[in-house]
């Protein structure tokens, strides 16, 4: 298996990049591209593969270093979310990484023993990450969100619901978002998933079979008044700051499968013989393949600006920068929508069989578009941080 | 005891290499580079000794051009603690950079090399074998294990219908075979310790070494592509084809 993109020169890449390629390409073809099917079938993945991937570092990117993680840099999340991709399996992807949700505003606004409790175990593997946001009334609207905290002592109470929440079933630490009080503002508190009073719920979906989606209820659930990241209320900043890692990160999630379907999509059509000759050399079917190429290409170049531009403003973007971040993940989303869509058409029948990752791509495509963010959500926010 | 590993940049394994239209040699400009699949497993067998203490000290050394710095760096990344740039943009061959290797080993006292047993593009497997005559140590070749035994090594060779299990005598050289280990991942943090771990660069003069080529290459050419195939009508008709045709029967 290689990645047939990288073969033209990129400024943005230096040695260091192509060692950590090298690194989570070694751990896809050996850790997860031979159980991709079985995995997904299976509905779910060894835990031990957390642990797996800590110990390669893989887990580590954007943490600060004193609890075991790695100094940012957005090339270095570029590469580990398009080189996961080659193991063709979304499941795996998204529960596996679903600290890179979770964890980081434990990082950027925890008391240091809320820190020192969760972050070492969560980069190492040893503790699963989740990021509760989304509700039953309401995932877009995040400034509706209804579940409730109440401070009792040393201690908050939390009352509510939440729903497709990624991890929940496996998770050991969950960043949940709820108001203080009717009209209170949103805050983000870490509530350990063994705390009494939290019940979950597994969800069946269309794709992402492997990675453990649920719902959660909370009932009066007791967490200690340190957990709570930053100060009562003022939580709002937090969650649209993790939102942008989330969506750069979805953005190359969604390259990195259209690539796939690019690369398995031409390798089929130079194989397969119709009407007597290569699929790949139907004109109808040639142009299909230049269209993916197209995409990929803009896609590719777009979204690697935009991963310097984080990088020179140190991860803190301006509104410029923001409205970028979203209309990326809508563009690199229909990208794997629009190559999906023809690696199927190409593949024929064998596209709809279960057992190859292109099947697989394209039952991943719509969690893409509506998961991080939905696409007309981030047309909104895009045009109200480009002040339309 | 330090040991000194060597690690040879090649064109990466998963790319398909092409000759150059001159047929002078096969075409590396702009093409993937990686560390030599059997460097690999030589520094992951260094890293697993000094994890285990028979090792103090592990010294890469890579000869080459400016990039093979890349190269050393992915081993000091796997666990090297230091890394020898012996720089030219000479063509090396195999009993140049034994040469080289050998008065790198001298100079920092060594009691123990680990080579891989060939290196996937020229495939001389010659350079070993050259190091150990020209240091005058014991030589173990294509290990698939080794252990460490006081001032012994007891290494399993793998040769032709088995393996065989020698005893050498340190200080040694020893080239490494596919099975010998599976090399680690370099870990993110690794990865970029590494940037901060020394590498010193010396050059073939400095050492006092004469790297002209002995070896002339006429030409390169890449394998005839296979034609292909036909169906037989009878078992006589490919007993025929096989005597008359192909001359294998
Ligand atoms: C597999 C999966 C995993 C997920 N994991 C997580 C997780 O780990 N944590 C978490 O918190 N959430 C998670 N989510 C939830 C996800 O973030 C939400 O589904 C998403 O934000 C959309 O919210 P919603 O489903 O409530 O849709 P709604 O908000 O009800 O929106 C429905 C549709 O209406 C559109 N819409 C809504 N408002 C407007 C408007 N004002 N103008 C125009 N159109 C509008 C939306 O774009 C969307 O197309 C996950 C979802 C899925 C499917």
């Amino acid at each position: 298996m290689s990645s047939p993109m990288q073969s033209l020169a990129s400024p943005f890449y230096g040695p260091e990049h192509e060692d950590f390629r090298a690194t989570v390409r070694r751990f896809v073809e050996r850790e997860i591209a031979p159980h991709a099917d079985e995995w997904d079938e299976a509905g779910s993945f060894p835990r031990a593969l957390y642990e797996k991937a800590g110990a390669a570092g893989l887990l580590a990117i954007g943490f600060p270093e004193e609890y075991g993680g790695i100094a940012d840099d957005p090339f270095l999340r570029l590469i580990l979310c398009e080189e996961l991709a080659w193991g063709g399996n979304g499941g795996v992807q998204a529960s596996l990484f679903s600290h890179t949700i979770g964890a980081p505003p434990i990082a950027a606004a925890g008391h240091p023993d809320v820190k020192q409790r969760w972050l070492p175990d969560i980069l190492a593997g040893r503790a699963i990450s989740a990021l509760a946001i989304t509700e039953p009334g309401g995932g877009s609207d995040v400034a509706g969100l209804s579940t409730q905290i109440r401070r009792e002592g040393n201690e908050y109470v939390l009352n509510g619901r939440k729903i497709f929440i990624t991890s929940a079933m496996r998770a050991d630490v969950f960043t949940v978002a709820a108001r203080c009080g009717q009209d209170g503002g949103l805050s983000l508190i870490v509530v350990d998933a063994k705390s009494p009073g939290i019940t979950r719920t597994a969800l069946k979906k269309t794709g992402w079979w492997s990675s453990d989606t649920a719902e959660l209820v909370f009932e009066d659930v007791r967490v200690p008044a340190i957990n709570l990241l930053g100060e009562e209320g003022r939580g709002f900043r937090l969650i649209m700051n993790n939102f942008n890692g989330e969506r750069v990160t979805l953005a190359a999630t969604a390259l990195g499968a259209a690539q796939v379907c690019y690369h398995d999509a031409l390798a089929w059509a130079r194989l397969r013989q119709t009407f007597g000759k290569r699929l790949a050399d139907h004109q109808v079917i040639r142009h299909k393949l230049a269209d993916m190429k197209m995409r990929l290409e803009a896609t590719r170049g777009w979204l690697e600006m935009v991963a310097w531009r984080l990088r020179q403003c140190s991860g803190k973007p301006n509104a410029e920068l923001i409205a970028e971040i979203c209309l990326i993940k809508n563009f690199s989303t229909q990208t794997m929508q629009f190559c999906a869509d023809c690696a199927v058409q190409i593949m024929g029948g064998m596209g709809f069989m279960r057992g190859s990752r292109i099947e697989r791509i394209y039952r991943e495509v719509k969690v893409m578009m509506i998961g991080g963010g939905a696409e007309e959500i981030m047309k909104d926010l895009a045009a109200r941080q480009l002040d339309f | 005891m330090k040991v000194l590993v060597g690690v040879k940049r090649v064109i990466d394994a998963n790319v398909k290499a092409r000759v150059k239209s001159d047929g002078t040699g096969v075409e590396t400009a702009n093409v993937k580079m990686a560390m030599n699949p059997f460097c690999e497993i030589a520094t992951e067998q260094a890293v697993r000794m000094k994890e285990a203490g028979s090792v103090t000290e592990i010294i890469a050394a890579s000869c080459g051009p400016a990039a093979n710095v890349e190269t050393l760096r992915t081993a000091l990344a796997m666990g090297a603690d230091r890394g020898v740039h012996v720089q030219t943009d000479a063509e090396l061959q195999p009993l140049a950079i034994a040469k080289l290797l050998k008065s790198v080993a001298e100079k920092e006292q060594v009691q123990l090399v680990i080579l891989g047993k060939q290196a996937i593009d020229n495939d001389f497997n010659q350079t070993g074998q050259m190091l150990a005559a020209l240091l005058g140590w014991s030589q173990a070749t294509f290990a698939s294990a080794i252990e460490v035994a006081g001032e012994w090594l007891k290494v399993t060779r793998e040769v032709d219908g088995g393996l065989e299990h020698v005893e050498v005598k340190l200080p040694a050289v020893v080239t490494a075979d596919l099975r010998l280990n599976e090399p680690r991942y370099a870990s993110l943090p690794n990865i970029m310790k590494a940037k901060k771990k020394p590498i010193d660069t010396l050059t073939p003069d400095a050492l006092g070494v004469d790297v002209t080529p002995r070896l002339k290459t006429l030409k390169v050419s890449e394998p005839p592509a296979r034609k292909a195939g036909i169906k037989v009508e009878s078992v006589a008709q490919l007993v025929d084809k096989l005597k008359n045709e192909a001359q294998v029967i």
